[in-house]
């Protein structure tokens, strides 16, 4: 049934369009749309950002961990390493704080009626994005430097994930519930 | 149906709704949320209207191939929600300067819209560089534990705090 569901394309487009609306209206709703409510969390100003990331990620890690352990659904951690992940990141940083915005919530953005995210967003983000597959080719080298490949945690330190889930879902709510207290 | 008109919900509540939506993508695609991706096959498709099919050439778009594919379509739709939820609450507003951003810097459009595509910019370039965006590895990444996720995001935050801090703190 579920290989039915994931081998049929057209019903794959459609499901992640439906995918996409449900997030996109999360997304507005949530706020994390808007660039003051962004901006204002790079300046450590307002929390809504990383309670909404926070929370998503302790819901979904929780969830996607059963269906595994259920053997209904696979992991696709994303490769990493030393040249690629962390200059990537920060360079994406820099982007996000100038931009106030990141793909996802830039496109939301545009669904509200931004322009900004739309000129500055959205089409700046495709010449980034064309510009990166034109120098692909001379980044290789940096790219590769110390890849350790789709690495996980529970892999790294050789445990069962449910002894890492467990105590960071317990952690995260635990900053959460600190960011409340203290009225962030 | 009160709540879909509301202007916000809860930060926990949305982030608990994303949280679920990650649980279907995985079982019913296979597949976790992502964003940037979306942009680089957009690139591609857009440069392919341009300069034909040896665009398909590029090293990057044969391990990237500029086509509309799942994650494509779930861009398309945060375009699609976002729009209904704005229009739904009464908050769909055509804008170009943010309020933050006027208050520090004036209600001029052109600064606003150049230093946004400066920063779309190397935002995208970054993204691709790291594999992954706010979504993808901010989220996605984070949730299944990966190593390179939580680099990513730390990443993220750190470059984005130190830039918002120097445009608002140390230029504005």
């Amino acid at each position: 049934m579920l290989q039915t569901i994931r081998s049929n394309n057209r019903l794959q487009l459609f499901l992640g369009l439906l995918v996409g609306i449900g997030f996109g209206f999360l997304l507005q709703k949530g706020g994390v749309t808007y660039y003051d409510v962004i901006i204002k969390q790079l300046l450590l100003e307002d929390f809504t950002v990383v309670k909404v990331m926070l929370s998503a990620m302790v819901t979904g890690m929780l969830g996607v961990h059963v269906l595994r352990s259920l053997g209904l659904a696979q992991l696709h951690p994303k490769p990493g390493g030393i040249g690629r992940t962390l200059p990537g990141a920060l360079i994406f940083g820099i982007g996000f704080g100038t931009l106030g915005y990141c793909p996802g919530t830039a496109v939301g953005a545009v669904g509200h009626g931004a322009l900004d995210a739309l000129i500055g967003g959205v089409l700046g983000m495709l010449a980034g994005a064309a510009v990166f597959a034109a120098v692909y080719p001379k980044l290789t080298p940096i790219l590769n430097k110390g890849n350790f490949g789709p690495l996980t945690f529970p892999q790294l330190f050789k445990v069962n994930p449910w002894i890492l889930v467990i105590p960071v879902s317990v952690a995260m709510a635990g900053l959460l519930y600190v960011l409340e207290r203290t009225g962030l | 149906m009160e709540f879909l008109t509301m202007d916000r919900w809860s930060p926990y509540a949305v982030g608990i709704g994303i949280g679920i939506l990650s649980w279907l993508t995985f079982l019913l695609s296979d597949k976790p949320i992502g964003c940037s991706t979306a942009f680089a096959r957009s690139a591609g498709l857009l440069e392919r209207l341009f300069r034909g099919g040896k665009v398909n050439d590029k090293p990057y778009y044969k391990e990237f191939v500029p086509q509309i594919d799942w994650e494509w379509m779930l861009v398309a739709g945060i375009l699609i929600g976002a729009f209904v939820a704005s229009v739904l609450s009464g908050q769909f507003q055509w804008s170009v300067v943010p309020d933050t951003w006027a208050a520090a810097f004036g209600t001029g459009s052109i600064p606003r819209l150049a230093v946004s595509i400066l920063g779309g910019f190397c935002a995208a370039f970054g993204a691709r560089w790291a594999g992954g965006c706010t979504s993808g590895h901010g989220i996605s990444g984070t949730l299944q534990l990966a190593v390179s996720g939580w680099i990513a995001a730390a990443g993220f935050f750190v470059g984005g705090i130190v830039t918002a801090m120097l445009i608002y703190r140390v230029i504005g």
